[in-house]
């Protein structure tokens, strides 16, 4: 009786191994686990079996069935699972299509600049302030230390709307209407739109500055370095190099340029920087008490530096852009870069 | 500025190379730009001296002759006349490159061996002069290479001079500062002319009748000179800086001007009617003619050197073409003087002549450096030129030009300023080294005295800038300013654009930013009216070009704009916003009305990619529906679209005002077709122009929070037939006026026009949803309620439900 039943159990894995589909796996079942299946058959012989053997005849038949009904259902789980499967898949996409919806929309370079420098000043508790674009000839010259007939004015070409009106040629009147209405300490960052009367491949007509103020008790020009070399640092990188030379701006003094080691050939020299191996970035400087005194600050108490620097010059680094114009041509080839 | 390194060298010690010395001046504040070096453009070019001199025995205008170039002695075929026994000549031996690639070979001319050729200072590339062999100085040694004469090779500096130091316009300027920053002494010619005969006062006379143009006028007389070219170390110098040689007074005059930074003048006395100067303003209308040989007509209030009857210069501007030297001159006038700044400067833009002279008379110069020119000068001309000074000189000084006095400078301020602790006796080397007078006044203070050369010198500060720069920016520590803390730093506006760039570039739309500045015909071109304030546009007195000649009154021109040029570029399907300004002027004298708007423009595919939308095209809705999203997220109270809106550049039919309640924040709309056409685009071209400033204004977001339902919501569907032309916004505002506590919302859910309905009608079917907050409505609840709300609807608007 116990060889039938190692022989049963071995037809039954054979035939387990063979079945397909889940007809196949049925028909096992009742073959072997039905009323009149050939494991039932064998129990209900048990008569045929010595009572010594009989209840571990007995419990070897009942582990064969236990077993057996076990591993028919995994068979038939496993046969539906698949089949699911294979219907499921009938229903496959093409999932490398693009995806339905919107692309994102580019910022303009200069936004992005911009945004980038105000959050550091923004950081060191600088307020974002703006002026008119459209300015009169004091705040944007006179009131800056530039009077009319003056070689300084020079070094900005202007364009004119009337005899005292002019469209800025520098952030730096927000400088003197924001201390014409404010008290000390004046901490801010102007960007904007600013203009001069020039066009090549380096120049547009309009660009873009930005100017900051500090003004305080005892403020140094060593606060003046520490604070733009900061600054650069977050810029440019942690490593770069830079250096403060004098220079001259007729509304601060003293004044200084600075320049970083050029980003293209590490100072080597090279055209982006001239050959000199520096790039002039900002030109800064303590406020002129000249400055002070038009806006009605004591120079003997305060103290304080500006700084003003062209976004176009840091996008252009920043992004490896030639050409200047392309900033304000609205292709869209060049603004979705971004 | 031009500086020659051989002629700085005149005057100062260098020793480093100068590349080094373009480092140490442009970290003291004189930046050099470039830096170039100036070689002859020969090779093969010896010193040889003439030993024979015969002609040549088959032609009148050649000659023969021997030279010997150190060892060898070679036969050379010469055409030139100048040339005699004993003349040191440049020798180009077979072989010899010339400048333009010529090169020498030994040849017969006429049955005549030539082993070479002797080249004027034309052929060597060095100088104009093509007249005749060039004649060197005597003193060289035959056989040594040309090319490396040192007269010949020199370094040359571009130097951005910054416009307040007017004393770095000179070669002894920049040598002066040199000497501050590297030591060494100083070499300034300061000789005096020897003179002879005549008193100037018996020749000429100087009357000065506007002194407070010209408060100083000197003059000298030269007698006797003989105008020919100058010497070759005036002529390489010149030319180095880029001045080109004229003739020997001429030159002088700019070598001078260069030297010491005096601009001068020399007059031909013969042509000084009366023989005198009279300076005054011009009148209005007066004609006169320039060296540059140009017909200018005086303003009124020019400043003119005249003679005893016209004028003869523009004063520290140009001289005329009347008294010019000639090559006959004999007797000269040299004017050296000091001109108001501020005049100079004006006259120079008005006539669009920014000379050398008037550069640096703007520039401000040196008022005690007018007499010491003049005698350098005329020293210069007699011994170049020949002749002999007058006795004698002119020194008309009718007005005190004002120079600094003793300035205070507090050793502790100057520490203040810099953040330093610069020492009291560093200070005064640091002054001195500069040719400032620098006394101490007590325990903390000097008086400070600067050279009368350093006009920009008036106050403390000026100082302190000047130990600054000469003890140098890099020696001054880097500090933080301690500074308090603050709060609320972004506000209203700047918050609003920073939400709306993100908004508008989530929406797929990208920034673009165009110039304020458009062309005054694109209000035409946009159809704007004649009464819309769009049209005070705000003019640009010299703009560039007529496209860029107002500022823009409407951002929508400037996208159109950029629709033309990616079309041009074959793109049409664009997304772009911009935020910028607008300015309306509001007449003379007043700063235009600038207003922050956003614009944006919508044309083309509504999606990039086209395999699950075929060609479906962007429409208004697109734009409002990005529009309406921006509004809610930027909390802008009560919004709303209105037609019935006229804006010229819009669609009459498919345009709207947008409202926050009863305020207009903008508009939106397809670009008017006339439009399109006037500025050859194809549309349709959707945009939106919104008010930034207003919505700043308006923007205030107050969350307050309701309880989420906890009853169910009940909903009834209707469909109005109502008129086409009838909008859903006049069906949709009875149902909630008065308010009804119970209705939730409102949806649109069809709109329905053709077949089945009546001509002239639509369908529009409304799900309206009820809800309360507190039990389960009973359908007779909601029944009623709707059926008051529909009951209205249809009393308001005439419309018949379905």
């Amino acid at each position: 009786m116990t060889q039938e039943l190692t022989g049963l159990r071995e037809g039954a894995e054979a035939e387990l191994r063979n079945a397909e589909t889940e007809e196949d796996l049925l028909a096992i079942r009742t073959r072997y686990l039905g009323r009149k299946g050939l494991l039932t058959g064998l129990l209900r012989n048990i008569a045929g079996v010595p009572p010594a053997d009989r209840p571990e005849f007995g419990r070897r038949c009942n582990e064969i069935k236990e077993d057996l009904a076990a591993r028919v259902d995994q068979r038939i789980a496993a046969v539906a699972s698949k089949k699911r499967d294979e219907a499921l898949l009938r229903e496959r996409i093409d999932v490398t299509l693009p995806g339905r919806g919107v692309r994102y929309g580019a910022l303009h370079p200069i936004t992005q600049v911009r945004d980038e420098i105000c959050r550091i000043f923004e950081g060191l508790g600088f307020s974002i302030v703006e002026g008119p674009e459209v300015e009169l000839d004091y705040y944007n010259f006179e009131a800056l230390n530039i009077p009319k007939n003056h070689p300084a004015r020079d070094m900005q070409d202007t364009f004119y709307v009337e005899e005292n009106i002019v469209l800025r040629t520098h952030t730096s009147p927000v400088q003197v209407r924001i201390m014409e209405k404010t008290k000390p300490p004046v901490r801010i960052l102007s960007p904007g739109r600013v203009y001069r009367r020039d066009s090549d491949i380096s120049h547009t007509p309009m660009f873009h500055q930005i100017e900051g103020l500090l003004v305080d008790r005892g403020i140094t020009f060593g606060d003046l370095k520490g604070v733009l070399t900061m600054f650069l640092k977050q810029v440019f990188g942690e490593q770069t190099a830079l250096r403060f030379r004098p220079s001259f701006f007729p509304f601060t003094e003293p004044s200084a340029e600075v320049d970083i080691r050029c980003v293209m050939c590490s100072g080597r020299g090279c055209r982006v920087c001239g050959q000199s191996g520096w790039l002039e970035i900002l030109g800064s400087g303590m406020v002129d008490p000249e400055v002070f005194k038009n806006v009605g600050y004591d120079p003997e108490v305060f103290t304080g530096f500006a700084f003003g620097l062209g976004l176009e010059r840091i996008a252009m680094l920043k992004f490896g852009i030639s050409d200047i114009r392309l900033f304000f041509e609205g292709d869209m080839r060049f603004l979705e870069q971004f | 500025m031009l500086v020659s390194v051989k002629w700085l060298r005149d005057y100062v010690d260098v020793d480093v190379t100068p590349a080094e010395m373009a480092e140490r001046l442009t970290m003291a504040g004189l930046e050099v730009d470039a830096l170039e070096e100036r070689r002859p453009a020969f090779s093969g070019v010896k010193v040889a001296r003439i030993l024979s001199l015969k002609p040549h025995p088959d032609a009148d205008h050649l000659s023969l002759c021997d030279v010997t170039a150190g060892e060898s002695t070679y036969p050379v075929v010469c055409g030139a006349a100048n040339i005699r026994v004993g003349d040191c000549v440049p020798l180009a031996l077979a072989g010899a490159t010339l400048p333009g690639g010529l090169v020498v070979r030994t040849s017969r001319i006429r049955g005549e061996r030539s082993d070479g050729m002797l080249a004027s200072e034309e052929e060597l590339g060095i100088g104009t002069d093509a007249s005749g062999i060039m004649i060197l100085p005597a003193d060289l040694s035959p056989g040594a290479e040309l090319a490396e004469l040192d007269e010949l090779r020199d370094t040359v500096l571009d130097i951005g001079v910054t416009p307040n130091r007017a004393d770095c316009l000179s070669i002894t300027g920049v040598a002066r500062e040199w000497a501050a920053i590297a030591g060494g002494a100083l070499r300034i010619p300061a000789a005096l002319p020897a003179e002879s005969g005549e008193d100037i006062r018996e020749l000429t006379s100087v009357t000065i009748l506007d002194p407070d143009l010209c408060p100083r006028y000197t003059a000298r007389i030269i007698k006797g000179v003989r105008i020919g070219p100058s010497p070759l170390w005036i002529r390489q110098r010149l030319e180095a800086v880029g001045l080109r040689p004229i003739n020997n007074v001429v030159d002088v005059t700019n070598f001078v001007m260069m030297e010491l930074g005096q601009p001068l003048h020399a007059f031909d006395y013969r042509f000084l009617e009366e023989g005198r100067i009279v300076v005054r303003r011009s009148r209005a209308g007066e004609p006169f003619v320039s060296l540059d040989g140009r017909e200018r007509i005086l303003n009124e209030g020019t400043l003119l050197i005249c003679d005893g009857v016209k004028p003869v210069a523009i004063g520290g501007i140009m001289g005329g073409l009347n008294s010019e030297i000639q090559t006959d001159t004999e007797t000269i006038l040299l004017e050296s003087a000091y001109f108001n700044p501020a005049s100079i400067r004006r006259t120079s833009r008005e006539m669009a002549m920014g000379t050398d002279a008037a550069f640096r008379f703007e520039r401000g110069i040196d008022p005690e450096g007018v007499i010491p020119a003049l005698n350098r000068a005329a020293d210069l001309i007699a011994r170049i030129a020949g002749g002999t000074v007058c006795r004698g000189l002119i020194d008309a000084y009718p007005q005190k030009i004002e120079t600094a006095g003793r300035i205070p400078l507090r050793i502790r301020r100057v520490n203040d300023i810099l953040g330093t602790s610069i020492s009291g006796e560093e200070i005064l080397r640091i002054l001195g080294s500069l040719q400032m007078a620098v006394e101490p006044v007590g325990e903390d203070c000097f008086a400070v005295t600067p050279p009368t050369c350093r006009v920009d010198i008036v106050r403390e500060i000026d100082l302190i800038e000047e130990v600054a720069r000469l003890s140098g920016y890099d020696r001054i520590p880097a500090t933080l300013p301690a500074v308090s803390a603050t709060t609320g730093i972004r506000q209203g506006r700047a918050v609003l654009e920073g939400k709306l760039r993100d908004i508008m570039t989530g929406a797929g739309y990208s920034e673009a930013i165009n110039y304020s500045f458009i062309s005054p015909s694109a209000v035409d071109r946009l159809g704007i009216d004649q009464t819309d304030q769009r049209r005070r546009h705000v003019e640009i007195r010299n703009p560039l070009t007529e496209e860029q000649a107002v500022m823009r009154t409407t951002m929508v021109y400037s996208l159109l704009l950029n629709a033309g040029k990616n079309a041009d570029c074959g793109r049409f399907d664009l997304k772009i916003f911009e935020l910028g300004r607008t300015f309306i002027g509001r007449g003379a004298g007043e700063l235009p009305l600038e207003e922050n708007r956003l614009a944006c423009m919508l044309a083309g595919l509504r999606y990039e990619d086209r395999w699950h939308s075929g060609d479906l095209r962007a429409d208004f809705y697109d734009l409002k529906g990005c529009i309406e999203n921006m509004l809610d997220a930027c909390c802008i109270p009560m919004p709303s679209f209105r037609s019935g809106m006229h804006e010229p550049f819009l669609h009459p039919g498919k345009s709207c005002g947008v409202y926050s309640g009863e305020d207009r924040i903008g508009s939106l709309g397809e670009v008017h077709p006339d439009v399109l056409a006037r500025m050859d685009l194809k549309g349709p071209i959707v945009v939106c122009e919104l008010d930034l400033d207003r919505m700043a204004a308006l923007s205030a977001r107050k969350i307050s929070f309701r309880s989420i339902p906890r009853f169910p919501s009940s909903s009834r569907d209707v469909a109005f037939l109502v008129r086409t032309d009838q909008e859903a916004r006049e069906i949709l505002l009875p149902a909630g006026d008065p308010p009804e506590e119970l209705l939730e919302k409102v949806q649109i859910f069809d709109i329905y026009e053709g077949k089945n309905l009546p001509a002239g009608t639509k369908s529009l079917g409304l799900r309206f949803s009820y809800r309360s907050a507190d039990r389960t409505l009973t359908d007779d609840e909601v029944n009623e309620v709707h059926g008051r709300i529909v009951k209205r609807i249809v009393g308001a608007t005439g419309a018949a439900i379905r």
